[in-house]
């Protein structure tokens, strides 16, 4: 075959591709989205989830009759999806199942830089680390062989700098068809009962066990002797960045990290006068082997922060003093010019409000200029909190909140939310804005089930948040084009805080990135990549 | 072309052409038989803030990102962000600049990255109809014409600074 220039994204979506995957879903966010519009243009079933703990119960579905599916979601999706993930690794699966999650070391696009190598080890499924766009497709493809080997759910960590770096891939020709999918009724596997979750926990740890002998002889492991006392154990991106910062060093490069090739890594120490580990986050691999009596020399706890690089590592190397990480910075990003968003935060603004926000493109509403946001946590965390805060503050104070949620993320976990703030109302009443947009804009202006389009563009149903509202007992519910409506949305908003009251107000007005997009033809199938 | 790799740094800010120039230049190595890694970071890089993107490229290249003090060439659409990418720079960096190229001579403004890699080819040993390919097929054919002339002028420009 020949090579391709491709973007880790786009090589596990061809990986993917040529794994034969029956389908792919998922819930956009940086720095994974781009896998499953690519999977799409490619020829593949993709579709866009409420949420990633939905879009992985539908991958798990596809799995459980008999066939091949992924799941994509940046690290703090994994959070929503984790519930899927615990169980599904005892219950196993009848054909493949893959979770594709993409971590933000250094946190370009993220509220936190959380390692979900750590999920591989508390759920107990094997995770492949690419280091590369090769490897993304690389090791797209074992994910595939190797869950349905095992009958196990395998999770691959990408980071930022695999995900967005393009390096060069050559494929491989693509698997014969998958498994055509049927039903299998298994009541002991598939309905995780105490009774069936008994045995599928030992049964689960049975095949660990069976994966880690495999790793040991046989995994995508690779150790590069050297010309000096230095040994380096790596994974992922970090073994592109050591390799150049230390050339003459020994490498055990880590493919499979979960469950680790142990008896490989430990004589690997023990032929190198000076072993460490460099890893990217969480020193996970680092505390195995150390509890597994390894003979590792210190690195300093200066690793677990942010994203490493040439420089950083050369400095780990050479000694453990703590290095001074220069923070340039440029010109921060702002909302664009004639966002929609901005008029409403003002509005907030002149009138006061203790804004409880939420996760998207108006997060940026908390930064100078605007100033206007108080709170940001996790997806659909505005609502709770903005009710919490309700609960807690002095009635004038508390009659300054505000709840604040864009549409994907409303859809995504404002729904139960909305159901809180109608069942255990606060003595004030409460005002929640939704921020309709129209797309899911931060990450690439994406489909979501409010936008009456899937994500190839094909006319689906709509969600009609004022439909929802009325369905869930608010009272007051309004919905206002905050260009054309702007007097009134902010007599409607100082009406609501005025009252002990529920209301909820829309606030519609199209992203102007995606006005520009809407209206395009529908993306073409089939191409190449 | 030697062995050593080349490291290419563009920088602007959001909505500049700064990932597309990359990626044309990435593209372009690529196509010539070498090995190619290109490194940015995505999410913000629509809403107007300092981006930069890594293209490196030669024999065989590491690190998707350019190690401090290495950077080859810096193409700086932003100037004001010079103090971000100085300290990357190599002891014989080459920076080029938006102020050498005169905007009142480009069809549009938007075609500024494309002249800016007009600037860049001068010193690199790619040929101009392996540039123009590779522009023509990651553009738009409406606004091909525009994108060579830019870059035709980023060139003659370099050209004549360097005699």
């Amino acid at each position: 075959m020949t090579r391709k220039f491709l973007m880790g994204n786009e090589a596990v979506a061809l990986g993917a591709f040529h794994a034969r995957a029956k389908r792919g879903t998922g819930y956009p966010g940086t720095p994974s989205s781009e896998i499953l519009d690519v999977f799409n243009r490619l020829g593949g079933a993709a579709a866009w989830a409420p949420n990633e703990k939905v879009a992985a119960e539908v991958a798990l579905g596809v799995a459980f009759a008999g066939t091949r599916a992924f799941v994509t979601m940046k690290h703090v999706g994994l959070n929503v999806a984790a519930d899927v993930l615990f169980t599904a690794a005892y219950s196993g699966v009848d054909g493949a199942l893959v979770f594709v999650v993409a971590d933000d070391p250094g946190m370009a696009s993220s509220q936190n830089e959380q390692d979900t190598a750590r999920y591989a080890v508390a759920a107990g499924v094997p995770l492949l680390e690419p280091a590369d766009s090769q490897d993304a497709y690389d090791f797209t493809r074992l994910a595939f062989a190797v869950s349905e080997r095992w009958k196990i759910p395998v999770l691959i960590k990408l980071t930022t700098r695999v995900c967005h770096s393009g390096t060069v891939v050559v494929p491989r020709p693509e698997d014969a068809e998958a498994p055509v999918a049927k039903f299998n009724r298994d009541i002991k596997s598939h309905v995780m009962v105490p009774g069936h979750a008994r045995p599928a926990h030992r049964q689960l740890r049975k095949k660990l066990a069976e994966i880690a002998e495999w790793n040991i002889k046989e995994g995508p492991n690779r150790r590069i002797e050297g010309c000096g006392d230095l040994g380096i154990i790596t994974a992922g991106v970090a073994f592109a960045h050591a390799k150049e910062a230390a050339p003459d060093a020994a490498f055990y490069k880590v493919g499979m990290s979960y469950p680790l090739p142990m008896k490989n890594l430990i004589e690997f120490c023990n032929d190198m006068k000076r072993a460490v580990v460099i890893e990217e986050n969480d020193p996970c691999m680092r505390d195995a082997i150390l509890a597994a009596g390894g003979n590792l020399s210190h690195v300093s706890e200066e690793m677990r922060f942010g994203e490493l690089n040439v420089h950083r590592i050369r400095g780990l190397l050479s000694d453990d003093t703590p290095e001074v990480q220069p923070v340039p910075s440029g010109k921060p990003p702002g909302l664009c010019a004639g966002c929609p968003h901005d008029r409403v935060f003002r509005i907030l603004k002149q009138n006061d409000c203790i804004v409880a926000g939420d996760i998207g493109c108006y997060t940026l509403a908390a930064l100078p200029p605007l100033e206007a946001m108080d709170t940001q946590i996790c997806m659909g965390a505005s609502i709770g909190m903005g009710l919490g805060l309700r609960h807690a503050l002095p009635e004038k104070d508390a009659r300054r909140v505000v709840s604040v949620i864009g549409d994907s993320t409303f859809v995504h976990s404002g729904l139960t939310g909305l159901a809180e703030m109608a069942y255990n109302v606060p003595k004030t009443g409460h005002v929640l804005l939704i921020l309709d947009n129209g797309t899911t804009a931060m990450t690439g202006q994406q489909e979501h089930p409010g936008t009456g389009r899937t994500l190839d563009a094909e006319p689906a149903s709509q969600l009609d948040y004022a439909k929802v509202a009325k369905a869930m007992n608010i009272p007051n519910v309004f919905v206002f084009d905050v260009v054309k409506e702007k007097d009134a949305f902010e007599q409607a908003l100082k009406n609501a805080l005025a009252k002990n009251e529920l209301t909820v107000i829309i606030a519609r007005r199209p992203c102007v990135l995606a006005a520009a997009r809407l209206g395009a033809q529908k993306k073409p199938k089939g191409g190449a990549l | 072309m030697n062995d050593r790799t080349i490291n290419v740094r563009i920088a602007g800010l959001g909505g500049m052409g700064v990932l597309r120039s990359s990626l044309i230049l990435a593209e372009l190595a690529f196509r010539n038989g070498l090995d190619v890694k290109k490194s940015e970071v995505h999410g913000m890089a629509q809403r107007g803030g300092s981006v930069c993107s890594d293209v490196r490229f030669g024999v065989a290249v590491g690190s998707p990102m350019i190690p401090s003090g290495e950077v080859n060439y810096l193409i700086l659409m932003e100037e004001a962000d010079l103090p971000l990418y100085q300290m990357d720079l190599s002891a014989d960096a080459t920076v080029f600049t938006a102020s050498q190229i005169p905007l009142t001579r480009l069809a549009t403004k938007r075609a500024l990255n494309i002249a800016m890699l007009g600037l860049l080819s001068s010193e690199l040993d790619f040929s101009q109809d392996a540039w123009r390919d590779v522009i023509h097929d990651y553009l738009p054919p409406k606004i091909h014409a525009a994108n060579d002339d830019a870059f035709a002028l980023g060139r003659a420009i370099a050209q004549g600074e360097k005699q």
